[in-house]
């Protein structure tokens, strides 16, 4: 068998939209586009692991929060971690972020 | 296509148990993972670590991975013999959620069709049902400009697609993407329509462009924020005086107050990433001492040292 073939395709213009503000995802395309049940989505609000974008009237999400679910099923998947464990993983990396920020913003460069 | 040797990359023998291989994984899971190491390679090297536990973690792979690579070492040049998975049947991996995660060439010639199969809920040669296409997910990296002025980009996207003859090809495509004026780092760009194509009239599925702006040797960047160190001099931070500060969207004047130190914090509202509400552009004074490096400027630091009697240390 041979290297997979490849094949071009010319280049098409595609805008797309920021999906956040007007273009945030109603629960069930939010769950369909994170890969997961709108359940899951569910119990993740829940636990308060992830806050809808907008909460009323009826919740929608933004990218950031497409992001962080991805993230969750990532660590999920990768240490065979459970939701408290992803929690407490969640917090430590959110942590490391804002000192992250705070460095950088002092002008410090970081490796 | 190169044999990629999976016990290599899990740092494990070739005889090592299902509970050694688990065990090598998680260890190098954490050390490695993209969300936890910041190192460029690390989603790359994840994807490797990934792949070659799909591969060693089940039963069914191992030993259909240990059959093909008899005598192969990593690196060398290897294609799989015709019909060498004949007498195995996959049950679909652990695959997962998003489906995104790419494999190397050499997983998907030996697992590939057996993967998407179980992904898709495909059989093969069973009848295709409709189905939604899958969306994808990727990263664009795009300079901290493009979110002032919007800008339009091109990508390259690559991802195994079954042809009709049941082949595995990778499909390079190449797409033109409005960057949106004030989008942020961490936001979405959703492309409709660019994801998996649909099975039996469904529709396709969507593109999800992660944004990340390019580190930039002047602004940091916080959310809206920006953030910029602005150099100046002893007189201009004690006596006050207005000075030029570069924006990404031009020059601006600004008033250094009289009394500043270094690591004054100054706030230039609306300066930041534009949108409804914009960010703020923050400058950070650092003040520079003019070298004493020649017989005025000496003379200049000892009429102060005599004039002023400061001593930096009295508090």
């Amino acid at each position: 068998m041979n290297r997979p073939a490849s094949s071009t395709t010319t280049a098409t213009l595609s805008l797309g939209v920021c999906v956040s503000d007007d273009h945030a995802l109603e629960l069930q395309a939010f769950a369909v586009a994170c890969g997961v049940d709108e359940a899951f989505v569910g119990q993740l609000v829940e636990e308060g692991l992830v806050q809808p974008a907008i909460a009323t009237p009826t919740w929608r999400f933004g990218g950031e929060e497409l992001g962080r679910v991805r993230r969750i099923c990532r660590l999920q998947r990768d240490f065979g971690a459970n939701l408290h464990s992803v929690a407490v993983m969640l917090d430590l990396l959110d942590e490391n972020d804002r000192l992250r920020v705070r460095l950088l913003r002092a002008g410090e460069r970081l490796p | 296509m190169e044999f990629k040797d999976y016990y290599k990359v899990l740092g494990v023998e070739r005889t090592a148990n299902e509970d050694d291989i688990k065990k090598a994984y998680r260890r190098l899971a954490r050390k490695h993972h993209p969300d936890v190491n910041k190192a460029a390679d690390a989603q790359a090297r994840m994807q490797e670590i990934n792949e070659a536990n799909e591969v060693l973690g089940d039963k069914e792979k191992r030993a259909a991975y240990d059959q093909v690579g008899q005598g192969a070492r990593g690196g060398q040049p290897f294609n799989p013999p015709p019909g060498w998975d004949s007498g195995f049947e996959f049950s679909g991996g652990p695959g997962g959620f998003g489906g995104s995660e790419s494999h190397s060439d050499f997983f998907e010639a030996l697992f590939g069709a057996a993967r998407r199969g179980g992904m898709n809920g495909r059989r093969p040669g069973g009848g295709a049902q409709a189905a939604r296409g899958r969306d994808h997910h990727a990263k664009v990296v795009v300079p901290l400009e493009d979110s002032f002025h919007g800008a339009t980009r091109e990508i390259t996207l690559h991802s195994p697609e079954m042809d009709a003859s049941g082949q595995v090809a990778l499909r390079e495509r190449r797409l033109q993407v409005g960057i949106p004026k004030g989008i942020r780092a961490g936001q979405q760009i959703r492309l409709t329509g660019q994801g998996s194509p649909g099975l039996g009239g469904a529709p396709a599925g969507d593109l999800y462009l992660e944004v990340e702006f390019e580190p930039h040797p002047r602004w940091r960047v916080d959310g809206r924020d920006l953030y910029v160190t602005l150099k100046v001099a002893p007189w201009e931070a004690a006596l006050g005086a207005s000075v030029e500060v570069r924006t990404p969207d031009g020059q601006v004047e600004m008033n250094v107050p009289a009394g500043s130190q270094s690591g004054r914090k100054l706030r230039l509202r609306g300066r930041g990433i534009p949108g409804g509400t914009p960010g703020d552009l923050y400058v950070l004074l650092e003040v520079v001492l003019p070298p004493a490096d020649d017989d005025k400027a000496r003379a200049a630091y000892r009429k102060m040292a005599q004039d002023l009697a400061f001593d930096p240390r009295a508090s």
